[in-house]
């Protein structure tokens, strides 16, 4: 680590040159915009993510497309230019993190989402091989199925951690959604399952109703800095309680966020929607930022910092439990 | 110098598109089948960018019609590049009159022509001379290829003397024989190419092109006094040409070991009997000879390679004296001439030969006619042609290959004379088009031809439908190379892919003594037997065949590979017929499955290597026993009450022996009954519409969205059910006021496609399954070849109800329109098309009233490709008077149409006044005045007209006979321009947009795919900015033609453009409004197609998202609204609600640019969305005008 950069972090064992990582989002799927990322300050950045079932529903769609159009009426034999050059989603991601890792010096973390045991572990091992510096698995299970129990849910969970630490040596990192029974408990799990990075927390899709049109809609909303709270309070519980790396994700849009993040223990702070509204060079604004708390508060390092608002830095923890949770209730119905 | 190039197994159009790509500059081109490969193949390579032996890329630019082409050839050729294109059939007859441009010109180039039949008494895609016979006159030297090799070497030895006489050549090859044909070749390498090429000559020709450096005029206008001389000058260059022809053949020779000459002759050096031919036939009459010769017979073949300039003394002395007959053979027909082109050419020769005693005896020379629109050429004919030469009298005229009982030309021929076939492995295999036989033995063919010593040939043989359409391969393999023609008839191995085959006529006639049969069937090895029917049985058993078994679509499906049986039945093949050694050749299908499959996952990859190793352990032999067991004979393929046509003649084409069908039988102008897909029952999917009528709210959308017509609607009193099978459903009638009415909805099984497109409308959930619609999808009762008598109780019993009374059905409403019966039904189209829902519902607004004039393309090949045509009639014997003409000049032909049937109305009028007297003044005051709007109307009027025939029969007067032909013109028709964007936006613009200004009250449908979908998906200028078509394999970057608004510009042409799966009663309103407006009405319908590269059951959804984007906005202009005064722009679509791409990048055509080049895919995405916008802004602004801001308007009434 450049001990002389005041901002430089470590997570899951890779060397950061600042804590600011790019979340998974579809601007990393052009590798331009992934330089732009680092040279506007990176510390990393974490691919979109590649949706094994996409992938199947693509293959399938080309599948019957080509059953259709292929070889079935003497006029034509075919319908689409060099369609045999079409590649799978797969295979041009792999291929961008390699121009990735070719153009960049700031660590490339891939972003997997899998839906087979054999979807998880396949494309692990080919990211892995394509020169990823590290694996965020990013699990988007609903357990809309009332059969399944809380308990089965975790134990697919740190199945697929399991399978795919063994499957690949890279640091393996894990996104996880806030809604887990019992989230101490089942991070302690996934790291012991092999975990070296917890990512707090994954949006869930979230479908709002059209009143007029009766139907389900997927609009996107990026995420808002009051969402921080939630991962904050999680960040500053587990930090240095649990053997691995914790990133914060949620709500960021500024320096403040990531302050806040990083005095609750993260090790990095990650960000999409702000790039989104303000553009990939708002990574910058957000270092000067920082740079400019740090200078007011004399901190030399984000080490110096990092975790001094966690629960095990500081003395009063009811702040973050529920002692913390009737004051405040209190004080609303005081109307205050 | 010998040929050391590499081999490789392609077919004629690739190799002749080989060598043309390399020795030219530019190309342009118009897609025409069946010469499109080689077009696409060059634009392909240019985006590539390939290079030619200049080491440039060529510039490919494909043009609005082949005249366009040509067109831009003529340019290029006088800029000084090489140029080169790509045609057939009508496309070269588009080309004509720039072709003696070119040749008066003396520009040097190479049309390659894969000869194809011309339209006459109907259009054929397939393959003879009449289109290059028809451009002998041009000027262009004509050089023939009869094989896959000479394809390719004489498109090199064609450029060679163009470049060096000047002259340009039209180097032509069979149509689908040969530009089809799979086969092992030897390939010209990038040294001997140039080698053959002389860069002097370009130096030369460039020199010669236009230059404002060194400025001329060329294309004058002469007068009499010059312009004859000037027309003299070019005859030395002709005359020269046959020599410097030779000369670059010999000098070919040496290059590559491969000798040609002009005029080719083979057999007896004495030979008395002597047969002239020209193409692909040649190698057939080759072998024939090599028969007779064996036979001790003195015959011979003289093959002509280079047809012009006609070097007669050349040819006279290739005839050894020896000859006392000759019979030349031509592939066209010219009817009323002497004899057909080659004929009075060779006849002529020899005349000129003995006059001037060059020829000591004069031989007899007849002429023949064979191989139209590819019929079969065999040895068998050939032999007929020798035989009939050594005849006392032999035909001056014959036909061979069909049995002409009307002229009595034909010769009659022994099929059972064959060549030796020794050494040869013959297979056919018998597939459906959607299940990759073809694939799988192209497959095959490459394994072979590449990768062993052994040689490989192919034809793919494909039946007229577009969905569920049969198709036949014929491969052969061998140690030596296979120039074999014409298709197989003692196939060694017969491989029915499809068990609903196993009862089609005359499946295993094709099959030797002793060969090996392979059926994919569902029965276990053990209970086959028993399920054959009693004509196979015997087959298999009197021709000692051996007969294989395997379940390929239970093995595919256990190993997750869908309904994909081709590597199943592949592996089998290679298994049985011990064509390579079998483990040889399953590591070479594995290998060919890595590489298809490796891109798409790793898994599919290993699920294919799965099914080929259980192919071979699901294989099983079928005991034959010495005597038949079965009493079951072939189904009929019509029943008995089929009318008499149907019965004699398209029966026969259904079971695929139209060629049995003599001259006789057919019709002499090309006029067919309508109604006759009915009689075709299908069965092509197991899956079919099935109504839950106590879910169904009766809303009609089913039926309306259906592209088949299987979907049929009536109500009837609940009495008329006391005789309904116990299986036919009904409820009861969704309105009030009606307890004793009864509603049916019923699904012809038998026709349904199982598109699913009535699923998606449907509009009804189960509140128990949110899955579960009205309509649903379910297996169809019965196996293929089993009893379907339920179903057909149904249908008979519905089709049995009355009739929905036209003049009391609600036309304005969706809902209404499902009791109007199709006039169009059952055709071949697409399963899930999106063009033929528009075509039925125009069908059933106006059918009874309707002519269609039908431009070339799906909506003609659906809608009148034999042997069944979907036009129908209703229960008086009216219904849609359909034509096809050409494809260029459909609204031309549309135009004719509304002309003579004013003209004939005007007539009709007019004799009624002069009849008036004899007739009752109210009949005929109603007659002429009575208003023909409403459907009520045209009752009454109909009614009228029957009573005016009445009368005038009984009438003494001249007038009255003159006024019965053509009173039924007293009822309003109803004239439409159907076709698709190739037409309406490309080729036929022109033509279009003179008629549009017409005024005259025409009504135009464009059935707009965005694309050419009949010929393979070609860029049309209907392709959308950033979608990729052929020819825009780097995406479309230019934006969509605006034709609505280009319409609107006129004021007086009524504009729709509509999206049924957007909104239906949109699209209904539109039809109805255009019809009902007196003059010239547009109506631009989106029809989803599979070349948009979507899942076709989403088709429909598809169509909401083009609307929802705006990409497809619906509107109306109608010229009513504005001589009344109001805005007559209607935007009928909500605003945008969501991007473009979110419509867009569900279909492969956008999605393949975000693959091949995401750059500019996500740029000419950004353009897109802009131009959506732009649009969508205009469009509103348009509808929030005045009327005052249009185009005044005057009455279009005639």
């Amino acid at each position: 680590m450049n001990s002389s950069n005041p901002i430089a972090t470590r997570y899951m064992g890779l060397d950061l040159r600042s804590p600011l990582v790019v979340s998974a989002c579809p601007l990393s799927s052009n590798v331009e915009n992934i330089v732009r990322m680092e040279d506007s300050g990176a510390g990393a950045v974490v691919m979109f993510s590649l949706f094994e079932e996409q992938i199947r529903e693509e293959a399938r769609l080309l599948e019957k497309i080509g059953e259709s159009t292929t070889n079935s009426f003497a006029e034509a034999g075919d319908f689409f230019p060099a369609a045999d050059a079409y590649e799978l989603g797969s295979t041009r991601y792999l291929e961008l993190i390699r121009q990735a890792k070719e153009r960049v010096d700031m660590p490339v973390i891939a972003s997997l989402n899998g839906c087979t045991p054999e979807g998880w572990i396949d494309y692990a091992t080919q990211i892995e091989q394509a020169g990823a510096d590290a694996i965020e698995l990013n699990i988007f299970f609903i357990p809309a199925d009332l059969e399944i129990a809380g308990a089965e849910v975790e134990r697919r969970y740190i199945q697929i951690v399991h399978q795919v630490c063994e499957a690949v040596r890279l640091p393996v990192a894990m996104k996880i959604n806030p809604y887990l029974s019992a989230t101490g408990h089942i991070v302690r799990s996934m790291v012991d399952a092999g975990a070296a990075g917890l990512v707090l927390f994954n949006r869930l899709y979230q479908p709002d109703l059209d009143t007029e049109r009766l139907k389900i809609s997927n609009d996107l909303r990026l995420s808002e800095p009051n969402e921080i709270r939630l991962p904050l309070m999680w960040i500053a519980a587990l930090h240095g309680r649990v053997n691995a790396s914790l990133a914060a994700t949620t709500g960021v849009q500024g320096g403040e966020e990531v302050i806040k993040y990083l005095l609750a223990g993260a090790d990095v702070v990650m960000t999409a929607s702000s790039l989104y509204k303000h553009g990939i060079e708002h990574l910058r604004t957000m270092h000067n930022q920082l740079a400019a708390w740090m200078e007011r508060k004399q901190f030399q390092s984000v080490d110096n910092f990092r975790g001094i608002l966690s629960q095990r830095n500081i003395a009063d923890t009811t702040g973050f439990e529920r002692a913390n949770y009737i004051r405040i209730l209190r004080k609303a119905k005081e109307g205050s | 110098m010998s040929d050391v190039s590499r081999q490789v197994t392609i077919d004629g159009n690739e190799a002749t598109a080989y060598v043309a790509y390399r020795v030219n500059e530019v190309c342009a081109i118009y897609p025409i089948t069946p010469s499109s490969p080689m077009a696409e193949l060059a634009d392909e390579w240019s985006a590539k960018g390939v290079t030619n032996i200049w080491g440039n890329v060529p510039e490919v630019i494909e043009m609005q019609s082949e005249g366009g082409a040509a067109g831009t050839v003529h340019g290029a050729l006088q800029s000084g590049s090489l140029t080169t294109t790509f045609t057939a059939s009508q496309g070269l007859m588009l080309m004509l009159p720039n072709m003696y441009k070119i040749a008066g010109e003396l520009s040097c180039a190479v049309f390659h022509v894969a000869a194809r039949s011309l339209a006459a008494q109907a259009l054929s895609i397939f393959g003879d001379h009449s289109d290059v016979m028809a451009a002998r006159t041009t000027g262009f030297a004509l050089l023939a290829s009869g094989s896959v090799q000479e394809a390719h070497d004489m498109a090199l030895i064609a450029q060679a003397v163009s470049m060096q006489t000047r002259l340009p050549f039209l180097h032509f090859f069979d149509g689908f024989r040969t530009s089809h044909e799979v086969n092992k070749i030897n390939l010209l390498s990038d040294e001997q190419i140039r080698a053959m090429i002389d860069d002097k000559l370009l130096h030369a020709h460039r020199e010669r092109a236009l230059s404002p450096d060194t400025p001329f005029v060329r294309g004058t206008a002469q007068n009499p006094d010059v312009y004859f001389q000037g027309r003299e000058t070019v005859t030395p260059f002709y005359a020269q040409t046959p020599a410097n022809c030779q000369e670059a053949m010999d000098r070919f020779a040496g290059l590559t070991g491969r000798q040609y000459n002009i005029f080719e002759y083979h057999g007896a050096a004495d030979a008395d009997r002597i047969v002239v031919v020209m193409g692909s036939a040649a190698a057939t009459v080759r072998e024939t000879v090599d028969v007779l010769s064996k036979r001790g017979e003195k015959v011979a073949v003289l093959e002509v390679r280079l047809y012009r300039p006609f070097d007669s003394r050349r040819f006279a002395a290739c005839i050894p004296d020896t000859a006392r007959r000759i019979a030349v053979l031509d592939r066209t027909k010219e009817p009323g001439a002497p004899g057909e082109p080659l004929f009075q050419d060779v006849a002529s020769s020899i005349m000129e030969a003995h006059s001037d005693g060059a020829m000591s005896t004069l031989p007899r020379v007849i002429g023949g006619r064979y191989g139209l629109s590819s019929k079969e050429f065999t040895p068998a004919m050939a032999a007929a042609v020798f035989q009939e030469l050594a005849a006392e009298h032999p035909k001056r005229s014959f036909t061979v290959g069909i049995n002409d009982d009307v002229s009595g030309s034909s010769l009659e021929y022994d099929p059972n004379f064959l060549p030796d076939e020794s050494g040869l492995t013959q297979a056919l295999f018998i597939g459906l088009g959607s299940d990759g036989t073809v694939g799988a033995n192209k497959n095959s063919i490459k394994i072979i031809g590449e990768s062993t010593d052994l040689h490989a040939q192919g034809f793919f043989v494909y039946d007229s439908k577009k969905s569920g359409a049969i198709t036949v391969s014929h491969l052969r393999f061998g140690p030596d190379p296979i120039n074999k023609p014409y298709l197989i008839s003692r196939a060694d191995f017969v491989a029915c892919h499809q068990y609903q085959f196993v009862d089609r006529p005359g499946l295993l006639d094709s099959a030797r003594e002793g060969a090996t049969v392979l059926l994919n069937c569902p029965l276990p090895a053990d209970s086959v037997w028993q399920a054959l029917s009693r004509p196979v049985q015997d087959a298999l058993i009197s021709k000692g065949l051996r007969l294989f078994v395997i379940d390929a679509t239970s093995v595919a499906r256990e190993c997750g590979i869908g309904s994909r049986i081709n590597t199943i039945m592949q592996a089998c093949f290679f298994s049985l017929s011990g064509v390579l050694p079998e483990d040889v050749a399953i590591a070479k299908i594995k290998s060919a499955i890595e590489k298809s499959y490796a891109r798409k996952g790793g898994n599919l990859v290993q699920k294919n290597f799965a099914a080929v190793d259980a192919a071979l352990s699901h294989l099983r032999e079928v005991e034959i026993p010495a005597t038949t067991s079965s009493t079951r004979e072939l189904p009929g393929v019509v029943p008995d009450d089929a009318p008499d046509f149907v019965r004699r003649v398209t029966a026969k084409m259904m079971m695929g022996l139209g060629d049995e069908i003599p001259v006789s039988e057919m019709p002499v102008d090309g006029t067919f009954p309508s109604a006759t897909s009915r009689w075709e029952k299908r069965n092509i999917s197991d899956r079919v519409a099935e109504w839950d009528e106590d879910l169904c709210v009766q809303c009609g959308n089913c039926s309306f969205v259906c592209p088949h017509s299987v979907i049929r609607a009536r109500f009837l009193h609940k009495d008329h059910l006391k005789r309904a099978p116990e299986s036919f459903k009904s409820a009861p009638i969704n309105a009030r006021g009606f307890p004793e009415t009864r509603y049916a909805l019923q699904v012809y099984a038998e026709d349904c496609t199982g598109c699913e497109l009535c699923v998606e409308a449907c509009p009804v959930q189960d509140p128990n399954d949110s899955e579960r619609r009205a309509i649903n999808m379910s297996a169809q009762s019965g196996d293929k070849s089993g009893d379907k008598s339920a179903t057909r109780q149904d249908v008979a019993f519905f089709e049995s109800l009355p009739i929905n009374d036209r003049s009391h059905l609600d036309f304005a409403r969706v809902q209404g329109t499902q009791f109007l019966q199709p006039l169009f039904e059952f055709s071949g189209a697409c399963a899930g098309c999106g063009e033929t829902p528009y075509v039925r519902l125009l069908s059933q607004l106006f059918g009874d009233r309707l002519m269609v004039a039908n431009a070339t393309g799906c909506s003609s090949i659906y809608g009148g490709n034999l042997p069944t045509t979907p036009w129908t009639v209703n229960q008086d014997g009216r219904g849609p008077a359909w034509s096809n003409s050409l494809f260029e000049d459909n609204a031309e032909f549309g135009l004719g149409m509304r002309i003579s049937v004013d003209k004939q109305t005007s007539l009709a009028w007019s004799l009624l006044r002069g009849l008036q007297e004899k007739l009752p003044e109210d009949l005929v005051r109603e007659l002429i005045e009575a208003p023909q709007i409403l459907e009520s109307d045209i009752a009454l009027q109909r009614e009228r007209v029957g009573r005016l025939k009445v009368l005038l029969l009984a009438l003494e007067d001249p007038l009255s006979e003159s006024l019965l032909s053509v009173a039924d013109h007293l009822v309003r028709r109803s004239v439409w321009l159907v076709g698709g964007d190739g037409w309406a936006y490309d080729i036929g613009s022109g033509g279009l947009d003179h008629v549009l200004a017409s005024g005259r009250d025409v009504n135009v449908l464009v059935l707009d795919t965005e694309v050419y979908s009949n010929t393979g998906g070609q860029m049309s200028k209907a392709t959308p900015t950033a979608a990729t078509a052929k020819f825009a394999s780097a995406g479309k970057r230019v934006g969509k033609k605006d034709l609505a608004m280009q319409a609107i510009s006129y004021g007086n042409v009524y504009v729709a453009q509509v999206a049924m799966g957007a909104n239906p009663q949109q699209t209904l309103l539109a039809l109805r409004e255009a019809e009902a407006y007196p003059g010239p009405s547009l109506v631009l319908a989106y029809s989803h197609c599979i070349a948009h590269g979507i899942d076709m059951t989403k088709g429909l959804e598809q169509q909401k998202r083009a609307v929802a984007s705006a990409y497809w906005p619906l509107i109306r202009y109608n010229p009513v609204l504005r001589q009344a005064g109001h805005n007559p722009f209607v935007l009928d679509s909500p605003r945008p609600s969501i991007s473009l791409k979110d419509y867009a990048y569900r279909e492969l055509r956008y999605m393949l640019l975000t693959r091949t080049h995401p750059d500019e895919a996500e740029q000419l995405m950004t353009l897109a969305q802009e131009m959506v916008d732009l649009r969508w802004r205009n469009y509103e602004e348009l509808a929030s005008q005045r009327a005052e801001d249009f185009q005044p308007v005057r009455s279009t009434n005639n």
